[in-house]
């Protein structure tokens, strides 16, 4: 077999699949990851993410495909073999051991010597903040203290990879915010190569430098939070990632990367910019992020943008922003959100306000059937 | 109006944890008083057999004659001590057959659980008086076992197994068997299985992870069966009397006979109070440990 080849990533995955009888759970998937990565697999439950993960950890033995870790194949290696460490979504810390076993468990099951468990340790006690709580037992911590303890358990190991299930989700949300951070605190000063699995697109966005949205066992769209955001590759990864308003329409004039689209549900044509035009005559779906709308009283006069007339049906205030539900004349919901720039406790637009919503050409996302 | 509720709830919270005290008091406190006055007494030919705790002049009359008698007789030391041993190997033997039981069936699919756990169950639709009856048939010279064993060429003599201490202790499992399983299942079911994956992520073999993690979490389950089968088979009589020989003499059959053949009423009871002070002493040490060990983590 060859040694390392140039080409190859850290982590590579090839044509991996996972049966469960008649199920697919995960269905020949191609995945490449680079060394210190953090990588996040983002999709709804059942969609084969966490079973991938298992199969990375060496928890579940695939169906057919191969996996190689730094050149090695590690297919057919144990989980207790593998340089690869997971943090569990229960955190599975153990609750008869204390913190300071906890953490020392895995390097004495790799027979380090005593003096180097301690500091090793230490450090990890410091990287984590939990000093103070080393002879403590899982049952007087709080979540978020015993989820520092899965962590530093798996990283004192220096994995080449950690494997983290659902990192977050145990955690209330000011925890949550704040974890975030510190995991990519930790990632950025050691290095280590993450793999994120998560449900939540909000903690996918934040974390990762890259995305994989998966569903039904196969990957819909890898790339930068940013390219998964404003270039998804089709409707379910559109759909997925935040909210999107769709138009279904007809191509009528296509040309200088700015096509028209006759769209009947709002009985208006639009304009929307595109690399590589569709033909003319083609069914296609023009998707529309609410923040990327302008809602405003007064017609708008330029003549490139797309705009429709509607009434407020309804409107939410978040503080922050104001999130419009408008319906138009042929009776389509278009979501807009708006920041509330303004101070001031009276409204700026009310229910059943005639207004006009428009958007520039770039703004709107030309998805193929 | 919530006080008046909160009031209410109160009284039918005492209430609540009265029941079992008084439970308690009445069906094991207050005949345990009796015993222990029994075992105070002496044997008189009467109705009851045994004189009365004070005189007719209203003196106190007790006397620890019976524990005296117990201590000087060597052939109760020795009962006690083989029924204690043979109650801790039924134990041990249980512990054995019965966790790997336990532990498969908690991690059944829930569908084959549920039909598993009926299993268990099943035999105490039947009296126990009569499966230990049917060990006999099994047991016997020519019973099903031997039968099966001579017809089959492995033997050609039956092999004595009735009237032995092997029959006893075939009985003792047999029977309480399904109290070392429940405990053990009710544990081992709780656990989550992520704990191991997590052991054998973090580099143990699965039969280390399985002595550094399973184990000690199931102790509860261990105790707790350990205890529900070492006390019933220490004072076991119905498997010894049936399964048993002539020379194998438990406390039980002792307690039995001097109760029954001689008619020894405060002598019987002290055998009673002393096997239970045997069997209570390994319980309030297991609980002094268990409290310093929660002491410890607190």
């Amino acid at each position: 077999m060859t040694g390392k080849d140039d080409d190859k990533s850290f982590i590579e995955v090839r044509e991996l699949s996972k049966h469960f009888g008649e199920f697919v759970a995960v269905d020949a998937v191609d995945l490449r990851i680079e060394r210190g990565e953090l990588f996040s697999i983002l999709g709804g439950s059942g969609c084969g993410k966490t079973t991938l993960l298992r199969m990375l950890a060496g928890f579940e033995t695939p169906t057919s495909g191969r996996i190689f870790l730094d050149g090695v194949d590690i297919t057919d290696q144990p989980p207790y073999e593998r340089p690869v460490n997971m943090m569990f979504q229960s955190y599975a810390v153990f609750p008869h051991m204390t913190v300071e076993q906890n953490i020392s468990y895995g390097l004495q099951k790799e027979r380090v010597p005593q003096n180097e468990i301690a500091s090793r340790v230490g450090e990890m006690l410091a990287l984590v903040k939990l000093e103070d709580y080393a002879s403590r037992k899982p049952d007087q911590l709080s979540g978020g203290q015993r989820q520092r303890v899965a962590l530093a358990r798996a990283l004192v190991k220096k994995p080449k990879v950690l494997l983290l299930d659902e990192p977050l989700a145990a955690l209330d949300r000011k925890l949550r915010e704040h974890t975030q951070f510190e995991l990519m605190n930790i990632q950025d000063e050691l290095g280590i190569t993450f793999v994120v699995v998560t449900h939540d697109q909000e903690e996918a966005m934040i974390l990762s430098n890259r995305i994989a949205v998966m569903e039904q066992g196969r990957f819909e769209q890898i790339g930068t939070p940013k390219e998964i955001y404003e270039f998804p590759c089709n409707r379910f990864v559109a759909d997925f990632i935040g909210t999107i308003n769709t138009f279904e329409g007809v191509v009528q004039t296509s040309g200088e990367g700015t096509i028209t689209v006759a769209s009947d549900e709002c009985g208006h044509s639009l304009r929307a910019y595109c690399d590589t035009p569709p033909r003319n005559g083609s069914d296609i779906c023009l998707a529309v992020r609410p923040e990327k709308i302008y809602i405003s009283q007064t017609e708008p006069d330029n003549d490139d943008d797309s705009c429709l007339r509607g009434v407020i049906e309804d409107f939410g205030y978040f503080g922050n922003l104001s999130l419009y539900r408008i319906r138009l004349q042929t009776g389509k919901i278009v979501q807009v959100s708006a920041q509330n720039r303004r101070r001031s406790t009276e409204r700026f637009l009310e229910w059943d306000d005639q207004v006009f919503i428009s958007w520039r050409p770039r703004s709107a996302v030309v998805l193929e059937n | 109006m919530s006080a008046v509720t909160s009031r209410r709830g109160d009284i039918w919270q005492r209430f609540a944890v009265a029941i079992p005290y008084l439970w308690l008091l009445v069906f094991f406190l207050a005949p345990f008083a009796i015993i222990l006055k029994i075992s105070v007494a002496d044997p008189v030919m009467a109705q009851p057999p045994f004189t009365p705790a004070f005189d007719d002049a209203g003196g106190l009359q007790i006397s620890a004659d019976n524990y005296a008698f117990l201590l000087t007789d060597k052939l109760y030391a020795i009962t006690y001590l083989k029924s204690v041993l043979m109650a801790l190997s039924a134990t041990a033997l249980c512990l054995l057959l019965g966790f790997p039981i336990a532990y498969g069936i908690a991690r059944a699919e829930s569908a084959t659980r549920n039909i598993l756990l009926l299993l268990i169950v099943l035999p105490f639709w039947i009296s126990f008086l009569l499966r230990v009856y049917a060990w006999m048939g099994l047991l016997n010279n020519y019973g099903v076992i031997n039968n099966l064993l001579m017809w089959l060429g492995i033997t050609e003599q039956p092999i004595p197994m009735m009237y032995t201490d092997f029959a006893i202790y075939i009985g003792l499992v047999y029977s309480y068997l399904p109290f070392m399983i429940l405990p053990l299942y009710a544990t081992l079911e709780r656990m989550n299985l992520d704990l191991v994956e997590a052991a054998q992520d973090l580099g143990a073999t699965s039969s280390r992870a399985f002595w550094d993690i399973t184990w000690p979490l199931a102790r509860p389950g261990v105790i707790a069966g350990s205890l529900l089968v070492f006390i019933p088979a220490t004072g076991e009589y119905v498997i010894p009397y049936l399964l048993g020989g002539p020379e194998s003499l438990l406390i039980g059959r002792v307690l039995f006979d001097e109760f029954f053949v001689n008619r020894d009423w405060p002598l019987a009871s002290a055998v009673a109070i002393v096997l239970v002070v045997l069997v209570v002493i390994p319980i309030v040490l297991l609980q002094r440990y268990q409290a310093k060990a929660a002491e410890q983590t607190a």
